[in-house]
């Protein structure tokens, strides 16, 4: 990486698992990179005016667009011939799994061609932390706070939900692991067509941990199974890690959001990941088509 | 060339023959003729033809266009106009100089498809300028304008027509040809686009310090855009040898008594009432506003300063306050001629001539 695209000086919080992800995304891709930006804490840190972090030609519109106006973007490149420039739309899980959901969904449809990377850290962290469609189970936020045992339901699966619009490249990715994050952008990038990267992304506020445990609760969270990390390419699934799972105890004790957990919960928590691992695998092994389910 | 056609057909052969780059479209009615036609020619033309899931990212592709340094256009009605809502002032702060044509059409509830202007008067604080046509022949020739006025204004440009009255309407237009259009329009040569040889941020967060400066530049190019608009319609005019109005149109004696003032192809009843009521022996005039944002206050006043009664005839209401336009020309006047409020032919009802010729008495506001 030779420089620095997403540029010091924004005014992300210290640890920012999201902001790890900028830097990333961007220095992986390039120069060449153009960003559509959904309204969220990657826009409001780096964009105060007069400053703004970005090193490439970035646009923000508003909360539930990135994909639409990325699509503008991607058309008008076509018809420019300007065919060497990568068009990323970026947005946090509330504008990607909520508020613009059927943005994304229309740009799969279409196909357009462009990297969509969601950078998940479970809640409407800009707005102060509360509940998303990516919040995960028993999670506290300021919406399903600790008094109601925290969101009664599980987290969408964002990845699958991709998967069925039948688009050339879904995966997931972490923070915590940096290098498949980096293998997995340059696999799109070399592609056209839609493609999805999910990317788990601690926040350090919301998630109430140290800053300087981020990227170990990013790892323990692929560890004990709680995210996986996969890709769908043209519908073909495969696990990129598969460890021995550890218990899942230890990763919600690390974290103020699952303080609140019953033992009852644990297990259950426990056993959905286990549960969640095998299916994958069954998955894997079946050589399945998810694309093509329809 | 002169030709029979529908509306909707005339202003979707005209906004190809404008060469935009990218059409995002998304069917809703009275527009949906519109897009369907620039569909059928898109093979002729080439443009990107984006089949968007919603308004919303209609409009928002057209912001990405355009960022990215391309002609755009869209076209909508009603309830798609309201979805449109958050994208239409962040497409004008960014100062983007998309054109879209609005397709009049009342909003619910009750749910409604025929026309009245609520519309887009409820989105007349967004930042666009805003023309309203009275015929097919202006919208068409409006459109070719709408493209040169915000290219050189950058400020979008909403241009709006009555759905089903005109969208739907078959009637003659002069098309202008192709190279008549190139040799009026030159090509989007945009100042700033999302470039990565000089990389620049877009639609970025403003702190309290600057965000007021902005909102208070925007109002006055907005303002200042009255010139542009005059501007682009005489050059039009000289071009194309046929005069279609800028920002107000006055019919009748310049020394009326009573004057009508409306929009759209309301005018054109009010000018037949007009009409009738002068060989009734009735001083009747008419101003119809074209240009409803930014609002030329100073020539309407100026227009109407001979006027002893004005009667303003509209197809919307702010509801809890009254009729828009006539809101506006009250403030305009800054005197004591009497204005009468009439709120009119919401929801498609029917204003013929005859109740046009009705309110001429009319002393108090009413609803027609």
């Amino acid at each position: 990486m030779a420089e620095d695209l997403f540029i010091k000086g924004h005014n992300a919080c210290a640890g920012c698992g999201c902001a790890l992800c900028m830097r990333w995304v961007l220095n992986t891709l390039g120069k060449d990179t153009v960003v559509a930006n959904a309204t969220g804490c990657m826009e409001v840190v780096s964009t105060q005016y007069p400053a703004s972090s970005w090193g490439v030609p970035y646009v923000h519109s508003v909360f539930a667009n990135a994909a639409a106006v990325a699509s503008g973007v991607t058309r008008a490149f076509r018809k420019q011939g300007r065919s060497k420039d990568t068009v990323v739309a970026i947005g946090g899980d509330g504008s990607t799994y909520d508020i613009g959901f059927g943005t994304l969904s229309g740009a799969m449809e279409r196909n357009e061609d462009m990297i969509y990377v969601c950078y998940d850290n479970e809640a409407y962290a800009n707005t102060g932390v509360q509940r998303s469609g990516a919040t995960p189970f028993a999670s506290a936020t300021t919406t399903s706070p600790q008094e109601i045992g925290g969101k009664h339901e599980w987290k969408k699966n964002l990845a699958f939900i991709a998967a069925a619009h039948g688009i050339p490249y879904v995966a997931t990715a972490s923070v915590g692991f940096l290098p498949d994050l980096e293998k997995k952008l340059l696999k799109a990038k070399a592609m056209k067509g839609f493609r999805l990267i999910v990317v788990y992304a601690p926040c350090t506020l919301g998630w109430r941990i140290p800053a300087d445990k981020m990227v170990e609760v990013a790892r323990m969270a692929v560890n004990t199974g709680l995210w996986n990390l996969f890709e769908i390419e043209d519908g073909k699934f495969s696990m990129s890690a598969k460890p021995t799972l550890e218990p899942v105890d230890g990763y919600l004790r690390m974290q103020g959001r699952f303080k609140h957990l019953t033992a009852e919960q644990i297990r259950f928590i426990q056993e959905h990941a286990r549960a969640t691992r095998l299916e994958l695998e069954k998955l894997e092994a079946s050589g399945v088509n998810v694309g093509r389910i329809l | 060339m002169k030709r029979m056609m529908e509306g909707s057909i005339a202003v979707a052969h005209i906004v190809a023959r404008c060469r935009p780059s990218v059409i995002p479209a998304y069917p809703i009615t009275p527009s949906t003729h519109i897009p369907e036609e620039l569909s059928r020619l898109q093979p002729k033309y080439g443009y990107e033809f984006i089949t968007v899931e919603s308004e919303h990212s209609a409009l928002s592709a057209a912001i990405g266009a355009s960022v990215a340094g391309s002609r755009t256009f869209t076209a909508t009605s009603s309830q798609g106009l309201l979805y449109m809502h958050e994208v239409l002032f962040n497409a004008s702060g960014m100062r983007l100089p998309i054109v879209m044509v609005v397709a009049n059409r009342a909003i619910g509830a009750p749910l409604n498809i025929w026309n009245d202007w609520q519309d887009s008067i409820s989105q007349r604080d967004a930042g666009w300028i805003q023309l309203y046509c009275k015929n097919n022949q202006e919208t068409a020739d409006t459109v070719i304008q709408a493209y040169k006025i915000a290219e050189k204004t950058d400020l979008p440009v909403m241009v709006c027509f009555e759905g089903y009255y005109l969208t739907h309407e078959v009637c003659e237009v002069d098309l202008p040809e192709q190279e008549e259009i190139d040799s009026f329009l030159p090509p989007f040569k945009p100042k700033l686009f999302l470039d990565t040889d000089n990389p620049m941020s877009f639609g970025t967060f403003f702190p309290p310090k600057y965000y007021q400066g902005v909102r208070e530049k925007h109002h006055d190019d907005l303002l200042a855009s009255a010139g542009t608009i005059s501007e682009v319609a005489s050059e039009f005019a000289k071009k194309f040898g046929r005069v279609q109005h800028a920002l107000l149109e006055a019919y009748g004696p310049s020394d009326a008594e009573t004057v009508f003032v409306t929009m759209g192809s309301l005018a054109e009843n009010t000018e037949v009432a007009v009409d009738e009521l002068r060989t009734e022996k009735k001083n009747a005039g008419l101003l119809r506003v074209k240009c409803m944002r930014p609002f030329p206050a100073e020539l309407l006043a100026k227009a109407l300063s001979k006027a002893k009664r004005i009667i303003v005839l509209e197809k919307d209401v702010s509801v809890g306050s009254g009729g828009v336009l006539a809101l506006e020309v009250r403030a305009a006047l800054h005197c004591e001629t009497p204005v009468v409020s009439v709120v009119c032919g919401l929801g498609g009802k029917d204003v013929p001539v005859g109740e046009i010729k009705k309110t001429f008495d009319a002393k108090k506001d009413l609803w027609l």
